[in-house]
C-alpha cells in the first residue's frame, strides 16, 4: 500500500547541506503496523513528512496505492508529537476533531456525528464540548487521534505520538492505538526513538541508521494478540527482539555514518 | 477602594487650592464638573462628539478592512513584503500629525481630511501587528492542516488567521487609542467639520476654561470608555487565548 523506492532529501546545497534520507526503500502492507526507529536525528521525521508530502524530497519517490505523492493525498491523516501545536486552541474539542472532515463530501450533521463516534474511540464521549487546554496532555493526544481516527484514513501516520506524555499515559495510549487498529481497516506507520515501544506496538520493526538515514534493519513481530502491557513485555520473544532492534540502533550510534 | 480614595483626595486638593485662590487661573474642580454634567444634555456639544466619534469608527474601520488583508499579504507572499519593506520602513516613522496639513489640502472636507488621516495613522499597528502574528503561526498547526489535505488559502482561513487573531486585537487597541488623538488634533486646526477640537477652539476662543477642561473630561471619559469596550470585547471573541 506505500512503496518508497531510493528515497532521498537533502536540505540545503553546497558544503553546508545536510543528508536526511540517502537511498531508502521500504514497502509497507496494507493493514500493517509498522514502527520505525532510529538514533534522534536519524532523519525520521523527514521520512514521515515526505511520506505525507508535507516536503518535496530530492530524490526517489513514494507511491500510496499506486499513487505517486506530489502533494498530501487525500486518504491520509498525520498525528504529531506536540499535542498542544497541532490541536486548534480557538475549537472545541468537536470541532478539532471535526474540522478535517470538511474536506470529504459530509453535512455538518455528518461531521458531528462523525467527530462524536471517534472521541467515544478513544474513550473521550464526553469531551467534545471542552477546550484542548481544558484536558491533560494524555487526553489531548486522544483527541488528536480522534481527530485522525475520524477522517478514516487508508495511511495513519504518527510522528513520534507519545512522546511528550508520561509513562504510565503512554502505556494507556500504546493499547488505544492497538485498540483502535482492530476496529479501522487501516495501515499505521509510527515513528518513534522508544525501542520498546516499537516491539510492542509494531508487527513489523524497521531500523534506520544516522543521517543520512537508510534501512538497516527489518524485523517481523510475532508476538500473541492482544497484547498486553505486563505478560507481552516479559515473554521471552519479546525480551530477544527488543534486543536485537536495540543492538542495531545502539552499533549504529557507536561508529557513526 | 483606595483607589477611589486616591482619586477624591486629589480631586479634593484641586478643590481647595482653587477655592482658597491657590490656582487663579483655572476654575475649581466642582464647577469643571457641574459644567462637564451640563455638557451631557447640550445638543451642540453632543453633536460635536458625534462628529469626532463618526470619524474614529470610519476611520478605524477602513483601516481595519484594508490594513489586515494588506498584512495577510504581505505576511504570506514574501515577494510582496520584501518589494514594499523599504516603503514602509521610511513612511511608518513619519509623525502623522504632520501631515494634517497635507490631509487638508488633499481633502477640502475638514472631516473626510479627519477620516483620512485616521485611517493613515491606524494602518500602521494594524498592518505590523498581522504581519508579525503571521510570522508567529506555529508551523507544526499549518501542517496539521496540510496534512489532512487542505490547501494554502484554508490553511491561511482557518489556522492562521485564527492564529493571527490576537496580534490583530492588539493591533486595534492601539488603533482606537491613537484615533481619538488624531481626530482631535485635526479638529484643532481644521474646526469646520465640528468636533471635540473644534468646540475646545471655541470655548478657548471664547475665554471659557471651564468648558476646555469639561470638555476636556469627555474626550478622556471617552478615551477611556473605547479602550475598555475594545479590552472586554477582545477578552470575550479570544477567551482560549486568555485561558491557555
Amino acid at each position: 500500500m506505500l512503496e518508497i523506492s531510493n528515497l532521498s532529501h537533502v536540505y540545503g546545497s553546497g558544503p553546508g547541506a545536510h543528508h536526511a534520507i540517502e537511498g531508502l526503500n521500504l514497502s509497507v502492507a496494507e493493514g500493517e503496523l509498522l514502527c520505525i526507529v532510529g538514533p534522534s536525528g536519524a532523519g525520521k521525521s523527514t521520512l514521515l513528512r515526505s511520506i505525507a508530502g508535507l516536503i518535496q524530497p530530492t530524490g526517489g519517490e513514494v507511491r500510496i496505492e499506486g499513487k505517486l505523492v506530489k502533494q498530501t493525498p487525500d486518504n491520509l491523516a498525520v498525528v504529531f508529537q506536540d499535542y498542544s501545536r497541532s490541536l486548534f486552541p480557538w475549537m472545541s474539542v468537536a470541532d478539532n476533531v471535526a474540522l478535517p472532515l470538511r474536506r470529504k463530501k459530509m453535512d455538518k450533521q455528518q461531521r458531528r456525528a462523525a467527530a462524536q463516534e471517534a472521541l467515544e474511540s478513544v474513550g473521550l464521549a464526553e469531551a467534545g464540548k471542552k477546550y484542548p487546554f481544558q484536558l491533560s496532555g494524555g487526553m489531548q493526544q486522544r483527541v488528536a487521534i480522534a481527530r485522525a481516527l475520524a477522517y478514516r484514513p487508508a495511511l495513519m501516520l504518527m510522528d513520534e505520538p507519545f512522546g511528550s506524555v508520561d509513562a504510565q499515559t503512554r502505556e494507556d495510549l500504546e493499547d488505544l492505538v492497538l485498540q483502535v487498529r482492530g476496529h479501522h481497516k487501516m495501515t499505521i506507520v509510527l515513528i518513534t526513538h522508544d525501542i520498546d515501544e516499537s516491539v510492542y506496538v509494531g508487527d513489523r520493526v524497521v531500523v534506520l541508521s544516522k543521517a543520512p538515514a537508510h534501512v538497516v534493519g527489518d524485523l517481523k513481530v510475532e508476538l500473541a494478540s492482544p497484547r498486553d502491557q505486563i505478560t507481552t513485555r516479559e515473554h521471552s520473544d519479546f525480551v530477544h527482539l527488543r534486543a536485537e532492534v536495540g543492538r542495531l540502533v545502539r552499533g549504529l550510534e557507536r561508529t557513526p555514518a | 477602594m483606595i483607589r477611589t480614595l486616591g482619586v477624591l483626595g486629589f480631586l479634593l486638593v484641586l478643590e481647595a487650592a482653587g477655592r482658597l485662590g491657590l490656582i487663579e487661573a483655572l476654575p475649581p474642580v466642582s464647577v469643571v464638573l457641574v459644567t462637564a454634567a451640563g455638557l451631557a444634555v447640550d445638543g451642540s456639544f453632543l453633536s460635536d462628539v458625534g462628529a469626532t466619534l463618526s470619524a474614529c469608527a470610519a476611520g478605524l474601520l477602513i483601516a481595519v478592512v484594508t490594513a489586515v488583508p494588506a498584512g495577510l499579504l504581505l505576511g504570506t507572499v514574501p515577494a510582496v513584503e520584501r518589494s514594499v519593506r523599504p516603503l514602509v520602513e521610511f513612511l511608518r516613522p513619519i509623525p502623522s500629525l504632520s501631515l494634517i496639513p497635507l490631509a487638508m489640502f488633499l481633502w477640502t472636507d475638514s472631516h473626510d481630511a479627519k477620516i483620512a488621516l485616521i485611517v493613515y495613522t491606524c494602518s500602521w499597528p494594524l498592518l505590523i501587528n498581522t504581519m508579525y502574528g503571521l510570522a508567529d503561526v506555529d508551523p507544526i498547526a499549518k501542517d496539521t492542516l496540510r496534512g489532512f489535505g487542505f490547501g494554502p488559502m484554508a490553511v491561511l482561513w482557518r489556522v492562521s488567521l485564527p492564529s493571527t487573531a490576537p496580534f490583530i486585537a492588539t493591533g486595534v487597541r492601539i488603533a482606537v487609542s491613537v484615533t481619538l488623538i488624531v481626530a482631535v488634533s485635526v479638529e484643532l486646526l481644521a474646526g469646520g467639520g465640528g468636533g471635540i477640537g473644534a468646540y475646545l477652539v471655541q470655548a478657548g476662543s471664547a475665554n471659557r476654561v471651564d468648558r476646555m477642561l469639561a470638555a476636556t473630561v469627555w474626550a478622556g471619559a471617552l478615551g477611556l470608555a473605547a479602550n475598555a469596550l475594545f479590552t472586554a470585547a477582545e477578552r470575550r471573541l479570544l477567551r482560549w487565548r486568555w485561558a491557555t
